[in-house]
Formats: structure tokens, sequence, C-alpha cells
């Protein structure tokens, strides 16, 4: 038992805290703001898919590191924009056309993923980003390892979140995306118009969303597998709904999950086949069904998530 | 540009959506398959040959249809009343699970004709109460059903893996992991011969137009047509929303968990955890390209059946990736629910 | 008296389908004048102003502002040139506060700050000037009705408009509120604002504007000088035709159907209802008169059994409602008129005679073990199509296909023909055009006389004072005592209505 406790205290526990909050912290951010504009984004687990997929494919085809991010971010943002236009001018069922996307993006990726590596024996490697060693800092005994040992990606996450908070917060665009989410005939009485700033804000949370697939591929690991984002995008839609649609409570949420899967990752060594290890596995899972019971009713939803605005149309 | 919607739909258009919604997948999804070098005219005409070119693949193609009929009518039963059960993948897998655990031996005793409607009950029931959970939750805390499900998805089957490297484990299948095999007295009659093409299509051809009169004919049917549409008005009028969410969350979960008994039973004899190709969410596309018609169901299944049996073979033909098959189904989805769009409305300046 | 011409409609036309909502409207609004836009329910008042501001693109037509054309369908353009619209649904989001709700749309998008302090600042002033005070931190939900209107007006000034467009301001204001804001109205007039005011009141219009333009079933029908005209012209010209209401005759009013003992409702956490009392006997009607957002939609719900009460007792028949499910209230014999026809009274999207027996498909006239008698179902539809005059129906028509009247004459058919002794009618005749209200009221009248109790909740006074015999006045989830409609003036119920009833009791 005392071993199970030990865990919580090793530096690479909280090492791995980040690393594995890093994209559940960019795909709640993407879902976020898309819910905020008032679209729900199902097609997270695709888009997420796809921008794993298309970072990964940068590098190998020789590309920079970041360059992988950016190419990423734009293809999320294009499936962004379809999504966005099926379901804002045109006022789809924002949960099938979500799920159409995932469809779409996910057999889009793997097709293509065949298409350039028609040999299905292991999946090719790239070097993907390394630690930033920080002089001094990395050095420090605990803190230096958690949290100045951690790739680029990861710190790029961590700064997100505060701008996110602070465009949302306090400039006019935040101001228009959140009310576009609460009202959007309010939006379009003031001379706005709010299919406008729900495509922008859908196809800038796709981009996020698919940072955070990209990260898999150029950080965390460093090949692509299909299949590899295993319900990570239902999770950071349940994660929303956690930090009530708030910025660093979604930080908040995606840390503290990464938390009990660093633990159980670890504490299966421990108990070693005393427990299955699906049951582990099954934690994340049940962990966010039990995040939404528990803050299903307290939190306060964007007034007009899920509802198409038509113009002319009340 | 506007939409208006229209005063009446004509009648033609309801037919005609679904087949511009295909023709309009199959066009944009040729772009993919040039991409491939191959022409796409060659690469459908291949699809189709292969889905029916002998009697072997056309029996093929059926033994396909089959399951997804099922959970193309789960979806269908559940987005009709505004139940977004995305989550039929996870209870074809249980209701799998149960026909291996009691199929093995625990109904062995019994003769055929009473253990194969026994399993069918179990199946069902295991599918059923895997929905009950996120219905409840979402009548009791308001917690949305289409996130609860899908990730009930993954624990579903994690909870299959556990139990087939576990108490379910085939120890004669040298460390594959996959479940004791069932008995030959609950496996299906075949339908055709020599071939894999099993009763349970006829059975779930039966289902199908079970749940259309049910739909079209009785008061429940009645009920929750008013509650999907206008669920205010239909608790004005004095239905009970609840019921009508927890009966149908019953009959979707138990058609998707009959899914999966059956292709355990008809089709494969044991469980592991590829047993499906998805049929969960390819369900999900048959119910809307349907729109929701239960015997437009069986329709849509086939046609989706065509494309994943075609493109197997297309793809060992012409070298096209056959994960074509998936995106044009998904293509598909879009499309469809674009074409809907229009039936109900038309474009305004 | 010539004054420069601030706004000039030219031609206006918009269809809507088969509807045609204006045909060739014209009309002109001078500098610092007040002009109302009367007309019925549906003669395309709205229709007209929000092509003027850009939510609809007329067919044909144009809009000249201060000499300059506006280009069509862009709410932008109509705001940059001085015109703010004040509407009638009131366009704020109710989790932010008012600030936010004034400055959305004032700033550059591309600016990575928005300027509050300044913001603030004139908001402050604006509202001191005008005399529309509000706090511009507050939440708009915790605001009143009157309070979230002052909102909407300081929207449009805080843009500077110079032309406003108020959409039937006072439906949701007490009269008192509603007399202050044709004060404040009059004032900013004098200040040089011109003023649109949309209304099918008579009353109001001929008390604040200066010019009256008529609209009927799409067209201008006649422009009058507020001060050359009478209510009796005014009335004829909106109607078009002598509509006389039915009048109520005298009756004998038998048992207590229907009572409520000091009733609390709570709905969202919130009481609704406090301690209410009333009685409805057969063979009369009982109205609740208010402004709406008093309560009547928990008593609404209270009547049809959608929501219990958290203290108190409800009677039905003499005999206490244990479970008052809308279920078994239909089936105690209840009829029930929701107050949203097209959200709670039918399902648009079925048949007319599918909701014909919506409440009623259980029943065995209408199915046997289960299964649907659909021919006893569309026979039955048609009997009410027959009886109650439902015009454009046929069993198999769409319901949302139907008008307004025809559908709330499809509903109170459904209720009447199943020989309630008790309906609760609750707001029966909002946004019907007259003739339709004329037949909703003969038919409740007709009810009375046989001998029906009803319970009449309406916003609208002169129905009120037309068809009930007692009133209660209902302010704040508050009821008044009853009063007989015919010892009462409408001004003593004016008052009621604004909860000054305890002062004098």
């Amino acid at each position: 038992m005392s071993q199970a406790l030990d865990i919580l205290f090793t530096a690479s526990l909280w090492a791995a805290v980040l690393r594995i909050a890093t994209p559940l912290v960019f795909g709640t951010l993407g879902a976020l703001i898309c819910e905020r504009s008032g679209v729900l984004n199902l097609g997270i687990e695709g888009i997420m898919t796809l921008g794993a997929f298309v970072g990964w494919v940068t590098v190998y085809q020789g590309g920079d590191l970041w360059l992988g991010l950016a190419f990423a971010a734009f293809a999320g943002a294009i499936f962004g924009i379809l999504h966005a236009l099926l379901t804002v001018p045109l006022g789809l069922s924002q949960h099938v056309t979500g799920l159409g996307i995932t469809l779409f993006a996910s057999s889009f990726t793997y097709y293509v993923f065949r298409l350039w590596l028609p040999v299905s024996s292991t999946p090719p490697k790239i070097i993907p980003f390394q630690p930033v060693q920080i002089p001094g800092l990395s050095d420090l005994p605990f803190v230096g390892e958690v949290l100045f040992n951690q790739t680029m990606p990861t710190y790029l996450a961590l700064l997100l979140v505060v701008v996110v908070s602070y465009v949302l917060a306090n400039t006019p665009a935040g101001l228009a995306v959140r009310m576009s989410g609460e009202n959007p005939h309010a939006v379009e009485a003031q001379g706005l118009n709010p299919v406008a700033i729900r495509i922008a804000a859908v196809t800038i949370g796709s981009a996020i969303m698919a940072l955070g697939g990209a990260f898999l591929t150029t950080a965390a690991f460093d090949s692509f597998f299909p299949t590899m984002i295993q319900g990570r995008g239902w999770i950071c839609i349940a994660l929303v709904v956690f930090s009530s649609w708030r910025p660093s409570k979604a930080l908040l949420g995606a840390l503290l999950f990464a938390l009990f899967d660093a633990y159980q990752l670890r504490l299966q060594h421990v108990v070693e086949g005393a427990v299955p290890y699906q049951a582990f596995l099954m934690m994340p899972y049940l962990l966010s069904i039990a995040a939404l019971i528990l803050m299903a009713r307290r939190a306060r939803v964007p007034q007009a998530l899920m509802q198409p605005y038509r113009r002319g149309e009340r | 540009m506007r939409l208006e919607r229209r005063t009446d739909v004509p009648a033609g258009v309801v037919v005609i959506a679904p087949i511009c919604a295909i023709v309009a997948a199959l066009a944009i999804s040729g772009i993919l398959i040039a991409f491939a070098g191959v022409n796409p005219l060659e690469a459908y005409r291949q699809i189709v040959v292969s889905a029916f070119g002998s009697r072997l693949s056309i029996t093929e193609t059926l033994a396909r249809t089959t399951p997804l009929i099922f959970t193309g009518l789960a979806a269908a039963v559940a987005f009709r009343v505004q139940l977004w059960n995305i989550g039929a993948e996870g209870q074809f897998y249980v209701g799998a699970l149960m026909a291996a655990a009691l199929g093995h031996a625990a109904l062995a005793g019994l003769p055929s004709a009473l253990a194969i409607p026994v399993l069918m009950l179990a199946g069902a029931a295991a599918g059923a109460l895997l929905l009950l959970g996120p219905v409840l939750l979402r009548l009791r805390f308001g917690v949305d059903e289409v996130v609860t499900t899908l990730l009930l998805n993954f624990v579903a089957i994690l909870f299959i893996s556990m139990m087939i490297e576990g108490p379910l484990k085939d120890p004669l299948a040298f460390g594959w992991p996959q479940s004791v095999p069932i008995s030959p007295d609950v496996a299906l009659p075949k339908l055709v011969a020599k071939t894999r093409l099993h009763i349970g299509l006829l059975i779930a051809i039966a289902a199908a137009v079970i749940v259309w009169s049910v739909q079209a004919r009785t008061v429940f049917g009645f009920e929750s047509r008013a509650a999907g549409l206008s669920p205010r008005a239909a608790t004005f009028a004095g239905l009970s929303l609840s019921r009508t969410l927890i009966v149908t969350a019953g009959l979707s979960g138990a058609l998707a968990g009959l899914a999966g008994m059956i292709e355990v039973t008809g089709l494969k004899g044991y469980v592991t955890t590829d047993l499906s190709p998805g049929y969960g969410y390819s369900g999900i596309v048959v119910a809307m390209l349907a729109a929701q018609h239960p015997l437009g169901v069986v329709a849509a299944a086939l046609f989706v059946a065509i494309v994943f049996v075609g493109a197997d073979g297309m793809s060992r033909a012409l070298g096209v990736p056959s994960f074509i098959a998936d995106v044009i189904v998904a293509i598909s989805l879009l499309t469809m629910l674009i074409a809907l769009l229009f039936t109900n409305y038309r474009v305004r300046r | 008296m010539n004054r420069n011409i601030a706004l000039e409609l030219k031609g206006i036309t918009k269809t809507f389908g088969a509807l045609r909502a204006n045909s060739d409207i014209s009309l002109v609004l001078h500098e610092g004048e007040v002009l109302a836009l009367l007309g019925e329910n549906g003669a395309g008042k709205t229709t007209l102003m929000n092509i003027l501001f850009g939510h609809y693109v007329a067919d044909a037509g144009s809009s000249v502002v201060f000499g300059k054309a506006l280009p069509p369908g862009s709410p932008r353009a109509a705001i940059a040139a001085g015109v703010g619209m004040v509407h009638q649904h009131f366009t704020l989001a109710a989790n932010m506060t008012v600030l936010e709700n004034v400055m959305i749309g004032t700033e550059w998008l591309g600016s990575w700050r928005s300027n509050r302090d300044a913001g603030r600042d004139k908001l402050v002033a604006i509202a001191e000037k005008f005399g529309l005070i509000v706090d511009p931190a507050a939440r708009i939900g915790d605001l009143s009705i009157g309070e979230r209107q002052r909102v909407e007006i300081l929207k449009a000034l805080y843009r500077d408009a110079r032309i406003l467009i108020l959409d039937e301001p006072t439906a949701v204001l007490t009269q008192i509120e509603a007399e202050r804001l044709f004060v404040t109205l009059r004032g900013m007039a004098k200040d040089g604002l011109s003023l649109v005011f949309i209304s099918h009141k008579l009353g109001e219009v001929m008390q604040a504007a200066d010019r009256v333009v008529v609209l009927r079933g799409g067209r201008v029908v006649a422009e009058r000088d507020a001060a050359r005209t009478n209510r009796g012209e005014l009335a004829e010209l909106m109607v078009g035709r002598r509509v006389s209401r039915p009048v109520r005759q005298a009756s004998k009013p038998g048992p207590v159907v229907l009572s409520a003992e000091a009733i609390d409702v709570v709905e969202d956490g919130r009481a609704r209802l406090d301690g209410i009392s009333f009685e409805v006997r057969a063979g009369e009607i009982l109205g609740i008169i208010g402004v709406a957002g008093n309560g009547q939609a928990a008593l609404g719900n209270l009547c049809a059994g959608l929501a219990r009460p958290a203290r108190g007792r409800m009677m039905l028949d003499g005999r206490p409602l244990e479970k008052a499910s809308a279920k078994a209230l239909v089936a105690a014999g209840v009829g029930r008129i929701p107050e949203d026809r097209l959200a709670e009274g039918v399902v648009g999207e079925m048949n007319v005679w599918e909701n014909a027996v919506l409440e009623r498909a259980r029943e065995r006239r209408f199915s046997h073990h289960g299964i649907v008698d659909r021919r006893a179902a569309r026979t039955y539809a048609g009997e009410l199509i027959e009886r109650f005059d439902i015009r454009g129906a046929a069993p198999e028509t769409r319901t949302r296909l139907l008008s307004g009247g025809n559908m709330q004459k499809l509903i109170l058919g459904r209720n009447l023909a199943a020989s309630p002794h008790l309906l609760i009618a609750n707001q029966p005749t909002r946004g019907l055009d007259e003739g339709a209200i004329a037949a909703i009221h003969q038919e409740l009248l007709e009810a009375r006389k046989n001998g029906v109790g009803i319970l009449l909740i309406s916003e609208d006074l002169d129905e009120v004072t037309a068809l009930a015999d007692r009133v209660q006045a209902i302010y704040k989830g508050r009821l008044s005592a009853a009063m007989a409609t015919n010892r009462i003036d409408a001004k003593a119920i004016g008052l009621m209505m604004a909860g000054m009833w305890e002062d004098r009791a």
C-alpha cells in the first residue's frame, strides 16, 4: 500500500502529468472555443486524428517540427470550416454532423496514411520535440524535472490557456464569441454577423484541437498509427462540461485527469497482475462520465449551445 | 442566401434525397480514388463486381448487411425520439459477449429451438441495460447521452478484452485473445449452405418490419413520434417523456445487443475485440441514409454492406486502400444531412 | 410644420412563401416626430421594420435614411446610418451584464482590449440624460422586464441612433410603466430623435403619436394626424370591416368547479406563485389579468397539471387534487389551452387528425389493444373541422400550415368536443386577428352558457372585461381579491395590474 502512495512523490509522475495533459489541454480549449460560440464540435476525435497524422507526415517528409504543427492546425481548420458551414449557415444537427466529421476526418486520414505508406509493417519514426533544457531551472531537484523538462508544445498549450482566457474575457472579439453562444439574436441586432463569428470560432477551435493530435505524434511519441487518439477527443468534450466552459478550469480539469491517468499507469506495475490491466484502462472513460455527472447541474451552459441560428427565424 | 421552410414536401423528394446524397458521396470519394492513380469509375465497377459478382460474394454482402440492419434500426428508433444513442458499438459487444458467455455451456443442454431464443433475449437485455445507464443519467442529472454513450463504447470493449483474456478465455486458442466458442446447439442455421449467410438476415428483416409496424400503428409509436417532434407539446398533452425515452432506450439497446449476439451465433462462433469493424458507428449512417425509416434501414444497410464488401475486393484488385469504404460511408452521412435539409427547406436569395 | 425627412420607405414589398407580408409600402418619417405604425397582428408592421433594420431583405423597394439609400439586409449599415431598433422580444443575453449587452458590436473586433471604462462612462451619461437608470454591472437575467426594455433602448442610444424603432414597446409593461415610457419617448423626440412605434393598441397610439400610419393586410390603408382622428375611426381602418366581438349575457353561476387555496409554486428554484387563491364556478368565466411575466406561466402550468404546488391545496369538483398530472386532468374532463399554441398546443409536423387525438390516443374510441384506430381518429378530426369551422384544414393537413386562428380553433375544438366541465384558457387569443378573436370569444361564451367553468388567463384588458364575470389581477406571483367586472372600470383594473390592490384593501 505504501508503494501506491510513494508514486505520488516521484517527479516522473508529475512530469508525466503535464505531458499527458497537453493534448487534452489543446483539445479541451479548442472544443471550448467552439462551444462558447454556440457550436458543439463532435468532430474533435477525427480532427485530432487528422492533426496527429498531418503533424507527423510533415516531419516525416522532411519538414520542420514547427511546420508540422502549423500544417496540423491548418488541416484541423479546414475540417473545422466544413463542420461550421454545415452546422451554422445550414443549421444541420450539431450532434450528427460532428459525428460525420469525425468519421470523415479519421477515415480520410487512414486512407491517406495507407496511400502514403502502403506497407503495413511498423510505421517509420521521426525525431520528435525534445525536452527544453533551461540552464539552472532544469537542474532544480523535482521542480526542474517536472516543470522545466517539457517539450515546447507543452509550454505552447499552457500559453494558449492564458491567451484564450484573456481573449474571451477582455477583447471585443471574445465578447462577440461569448454573446453568439448566449444569444445570437443579440449579436445580429447590434450589427455583427453571428454566423460569421461562429464559423470563425469553430475554425480556430478546430485548429487548436488538431494541435492536440499533432502533439501525440511529434512530441509524446514519434510515429503515427491508426486509432491512436483512443477517445481523447470525447474526453475533451466531457472536460469542457467539467470546466464549466472556462479556460482556466479546463486546464485544471486536464491536469486532474492526467494525474489519474499517470497514476494508474504506475499503479498497474505495483499491483502487477492482481487487477486486470483493462480495469485501469477503463478509468479515464469512467472518470469522464463521473465528471459529467458531477458538473452537469452546476455548469453554466452557453444558452444558445446547439441551437441553430437562422436569420429571420425565431 | 436564406433558407426558407417548404410549405409542403413533395413526395418524390423523399426518395430522391438519399440517391442524390449517395451520388454526391461517390463523386467526392472519386477524387480520392483518382489520387491513388485509379480511374474512379473502374473502382466503382470493381466494388459492384466484388459485392455481387458471384454467389459467394452475394451471400457475403448479405451477411455483412445483417448486423448493419440491427445497428441501423437501433440508431433509427433512438434518433426518432431525439435520444442520441452513439453507443451501439458497445451495446453490440456486450450482446456478443452474452452469446459467448451463455452459449458456450450454460445453455448447451437445451434444445436449439429454446436455447437460441433465450440467447437472443439475453443479448438484447445486455445491450438494453448498457444504454439504460446513459438515459437515466440524462433524465436524472441532465448529462448529454452523446458523450456518455461514446465513452461507454471504450469501456465496453475494454470489458470484453478483460473477459476474453480472463474468465472467458479460450484455452485452445494458442494464447490469442478470444472467447470460448459457442456450442453448436446455439449456432444459427445457415440460409445458404456452405456460405456464411445465416438466418440472422431474416431475423433482421423481420425486426425492421416489426419496428415499422410498432411505429406506424401503435399508440406507443404515435406518442413517441409526437414526443420526438415536439417534446413540449407532448408533455403538455400528458405524455410521459421519460417513459418514452426509457422504453425507446430499451428497444434501441436491445437491437444493438441482438446485432452482436447474432454476429457471434450466426457467423463468428466466438468473440474477439475486432468482432465489429465499426458496425455501431456505421449504424448511425444507415439510419440517417434511411431518414430513420425502419424499412429504409434495410436498403441503406445493404448499400453500406456493398461498399464495405466491395471495397475489400476492389482494394485487392486495384490497390486502392480499403479505407475508401469508410470514407464513402462517412461522406454519404454528411451529404445525406444536406439532402434532408433541402427536402424541408429551399434556398431563397 | 415643414421639417426635414429622417426616413423614407419606398415601395417595400416582401413575400414569405405564399404570404404577402408587405406590398408596396411607402412612408415618411420626419425629424423629431413620433410616428405610430398601427395594425392588427399579421398586418405586416414588424416585417416592415425588420426590413428597414436589415433583418430581412425586401423583394422590392428601398429605404432612404437622411437622404442616403440604405443597403438592404445589413443591420450594421442600418445602425451606422443612425437607425436603432427596440425589439419586442428583447435581443439580450440573460447571462451577461448590461454593459456587455450594450457594448457588443461597438468596438473593432481586432482590438486587443475592450475599453470598458470608457463604455461605462458613456452609458451612464446617456442613461442619466434620458432618465433610463440601470446598473451597468447588473446581469440581464436579474433585471425586471421594464429594466430590460431600458437596456434595449440604451443599446440604440449608445450607438447614437437618431431614428428609433420600437416594436410593441408596451406589450410587457404595466400601464404606469407605459406612461413613463411615453414621457421618455416624448423627451427624445423633443431632443430631435425621430421615433416609430409599432402598436395595435388604439389608446396609446392616440396618446403618444404625432401621426398614425395604419397597415392592414400588408398595405398602407390610411395615414392620419393623431390630433385629427379618433379611436373609432382608427379601429375601423385597422380592422377594415366592422367586426363586433360577442357580448356576454348575464348568467347564474353554478357550484365551484376548481378552487385553489393559498398555493405556492416554485419553478427552477424560484418562487413563481405566492399564496394564491381563487375559485372558478360552473357557467362563469374568471379572468386573471396581468402584465406578462408576473407568474402567468406558472399559473398556467399549475392548472394544466405541469407544475405541482409547493404549498396549498387544489380542489377539483370538491375533491382535493392529489396527483394533478396533465393526464389525470384530461381524464377528469378538464380542457386546457396552452399559452404557446405552436410550441405546446400542437405538434406542427403532425397531421390535423393526429393533433386532434394527441391527448386521448389511449382512449378506447381511438385505439384498440394499443393499435391506433386511424379511421375513427380521422372521422373525429373531420367532425372538429366541421363543427369549429377550422378553415384550410383536412384531417391529413400538416398542422403547422394552419393559420394561428385556425390552429387555435383546433386546440379549442379538441377540448370542447370532449364536453369538459372546466376549461383553462391561457392567452387564448394572443397574436390572432380580429376575426379569429371574435370566433374564439364566441366559443368561450358558448361554453360558459353550457355550464363550463372557465379560467381565462390574459394580458388583454379588453378581452377580460368583455368575457370575464369576475376578475383577479396577478402581480409578482400574487393574486388580488376577485372583483365583479361589471362593478369596476378599466382604470381600476389597470391599477390592480400594477399591484395596487393591497394599499386600498
